[in-house]
């Protein structure tokens, strides 16, 4: 493709990087002047977005990547590193210098992107590494724009803050956790859950249940069931009942109906093939019927440990004893301690991450007769 | 009548059970409560009297449908609807903010979707944290959200809308990557041989090709943005909408209150399911759609 042998990313990282030359040259020396400060650092960052140009196109496409990985995350250290104790007077060179650094970083991805390497394990490590640079050029942009800007620090703190902030308080959030995910969201999704597959297994025996139960279960899946979590407040007390309760409310629809959906997956064929070697309902179920109904019981799973969670920490809103996940966002809040409740965020995006990880995880070693997970 | 037979008279009967269940668990919740009030005034009413006592009381733990139904019965018809007590208006409050992050969270996510269909790069890098996104509970980040927007002087709408709007945009990203992805091989090729640019096949094939898919998916959208705008209205301590309402039932304990929010809740969320449904075949039809 000619657009990645000229890779109009590197030449317009080094036409933004011009200007910053300039200042830089002319500035060398002269302090109490905006950004790059006449520091070494400063002067390295922007030759390191402006050198990628002479090389782009003409390496191998590995090793532009790597080289390119390196100029844009070297520039980006650089300049984080060369702003701390100037915060708030970065002028428009810094701004151009990340700027250059984000589109050689984009290149980067790009070449990444149309690798298309023959050894499984060189495929998984470039399906991780993509989406992590993309990540990592987020919290850059976010570090680089809060400290360059200055801005104040109750509006938006910058990663770092943060980052130091979930170290400096692991017990607070380790309670917070305790209570919030081990306590209600678990034994909710759990209960929840299991309700759901108990009586989606009913409605299957007795058909009547089913034609009822089922276009009331779709459209409560659309109604804000969130609104009962002051209900079961009052009903359950302070203490992590009332956000199971919320939880199970919440997580027991999806189940049903997924469940039931996925009991109606097998093919006739196979249930043919069942009646013929006069297999009854119970084996029927259990050997052709549920593993043909596990793909969609495990997007009830999915689904559901994202509701979980929202379910418990909303709850959490109309009242808590004094530690939870949403009582401590709530009260952070108010007391303008930003940073833990961003801090408390990104815990509870782990959390949500990994729960839906390992459900996932689960799945494919679940079905893994099915076509989406054998890739075939 | 076949639809009769398979569908009415199950759901009704269970609708009828349910409100049944819904009468015997009003009475024994309501009972212990009711008991205490009876010793107290020394009164030892019969198992009749006692009933319909615990089916009538003030602040009851479960109230009874028919409370319900005449609470929100009086606070829909019988307000002037610029009252703020009356449902009508709150429901209003919710439903412009809802309504507003829902057009924004659609657009949104048709735009991430044209994105990714046509630029390898972000498919490749942003699709995972797309799906990753969802995982973060948002409705936590809600009031977070509503501070800072509220310090740099955006209050009111937005601040909700943007919520509505996380909460709508992904299952309209993920339903149109996959509807603009849905032209055959076939179609694509014939596409190919007529010499066609890369912007008529996408109005021209690819465009309406995903016009089912995403209806489909805004009708989840919408459900979620109802959420998102209800949630949005707790942490500020709104004045007005249906999570303010629910969180000064909660605060008063006026339950008869929050249950009837709940229904004008529920009332609202299916009425914009159907609404986006009725469009969805329109448009459908309109664009020459046979009924299968």
């Amino acid at each position: 493709m000619s657009a990645v042998k000229h890779s109009w990313q590197a030449n317009l990282a080094f036409m933004l990087a011009i200007f910053p030359i300039i200042v830089f040259v002319f500035n060398i020396g002269v302090p109490g002047l905006a950004w790059p400060y006449g520091s070494f650092s400063g002067g390295l960052a922007i030759a390191l977005v402006a050198l990628p140009v002479w090389i782009a196109g003409r390496l191998p496409k590995l090793w532009e990547a790597a080289l390119l990985f390196i100029c844009a995350h070297g520039a980006a250290f650089l300049l984080l590193g060369s702003i701390r104790g100037h915060e708030g007077t970065a002028g428009p060179a810094y701004y151009l210098v990340l700027a250059a650094a984000w589109l050689l970083a984009w290149r980067c991805v790009a070449v990444l992107s149309e690798q298309r390497p023959n050894s499984r394990l060189m495929s998984t490590v470039l399906r991780l590494i993509v989406p992590a640079i993309f990540g990592a050029w987020i919290l850059i942009v976010w570090e680089a724009v809060t400290r360059g800007a200055g801005i104040p620090f109750i509006l938006l703190p910058p990663p770092s803050a943060i980052g130091a902030r979930i170290a400096n308080s692991l017990p607070i959030l380790g309670s917070d956790v305790r209570q919030t995910i081990f306590k209600a969201v678990l034994i909710g999704y759990v209960v929840g859950n299991l309700a759901g597959f108990v009586v989606a297994i009913l409605a299957d025996r007795v058909p009547f249940l089913r034609r009822g139960l089922l276009p009331i279960g779709n459209m409560v899946s659309a109604l804000p069931i969130i609104g009962v979590a002051p209900i079961m407040v009052m009903w359950f007390g302070f203490d992590w009942p009332s956000k199971a309760a919320v939880v199970i409310i919440m997580t027991f629809f999806p189940m049903l109906v997924n469940t039931v959906a996925g009991l109606a997956a097998s093919g006739h064929m196979e249930r043919d093939l069942m009646r013929t070697y006069a297999s009854g309902y119970w084996p029927t179920l259990l050997k052709l019927r549920l593993p043909a109904a596990m793909p969609f019981i495990f997007n009830a799973l999915k689904i559901n440990s994202t509701l979980a969670l929202i379910g418990a920490i909303v709850a959490e809103f109309f009242g808590t004893p004094v530690v939870g996940m949403g009582f401590r966002i709530s009260t952070e809040v108010g007391r303008m301690n930003i940073d833990m409740v961003w801090a408390e965020i990104a815990v509870a995006a782990l959390a949500g991450s990994v729960f839906y990880g390992v459900v996932a995880l689960i799945e494919r070693a679940v079905t893994f007769w099915h076509p989406s997970v054998r890739g075939g | 009548m076949d639809s009769f037979r398979s569908k009415i008279i199950p759901v009704s009967a269970i609708l009828a059970g349910v409100v049944v269940l819904w009468y015997v668990f009003a009475v024994i919740l309501n009972a212990p409560f009711q008991r205490d009030l009876d010793r107290r005034a020394n009164e030892t009413p019969g198992t009749v009297e006692f009933i319909g006592k615990t089916l009538s009381q003030p602040k009851p733990t479960l109230p009874a449908p028919h409370q319900v139904a005449v609470n929100f019965f009086e606070n829909t018809f019988l307000r002037s609807v610029t009252s703020n007590r009356s449902l009508v208006y709150n429901a209003w409050v919710t439903l412009s903010s809802t309504l507003l992050g829902f057009a924004f969270g659609t657009a949104l996510g048709i735009l991430i979707a044209v994105g990714i269909v046509h630029v390898a790069t972000l498919e490749r890098s942003l699709m995972p944290w797309i799906i990753a996104s969802q995982t973060i509970p948002i409705l936590a980040v809600a009031p977070m959200i509503i501070v800072v927007l509220a310090a740099i002087g955006i209050t009111g709408l937005i601040p909700k809308a943007l919520i509505s709007t996380y909460l709508s945009f992904f299952p309209v990203a993920v339903g149109m990557v996959k509807g603009l992805r849905s032209p055959e091989f076939m179609h694509l090729d014939l596409m190919h041989t007529y010499n066609a640019s890369a912007s008529q096949t996408f109005w021209k094939l690819r465009v309406p090709a995903s016009v089912p898919f995403l209806f489909t998916s805004m009708k989840v959208a919408v459900a979620a943005s109802l959420v998102g705008a209800i949630v949005g209205e707790l942490p500020t301590g709104a004045v007005a909408g249906i999570g303010a309402k629910l969180l000064a039932g909660a605060y008063y304990s006026q339950t008869i209150d929050i249950w009837s929010a709940l229904v004008a809740g529920s009332i609202v969320a299916a009425l914009l399911v159907m609404v986006v449904g009725i469009a969805g075949r329109l448009v459908d039809r309109a664009m020459g759609g046979r009924p299968a």
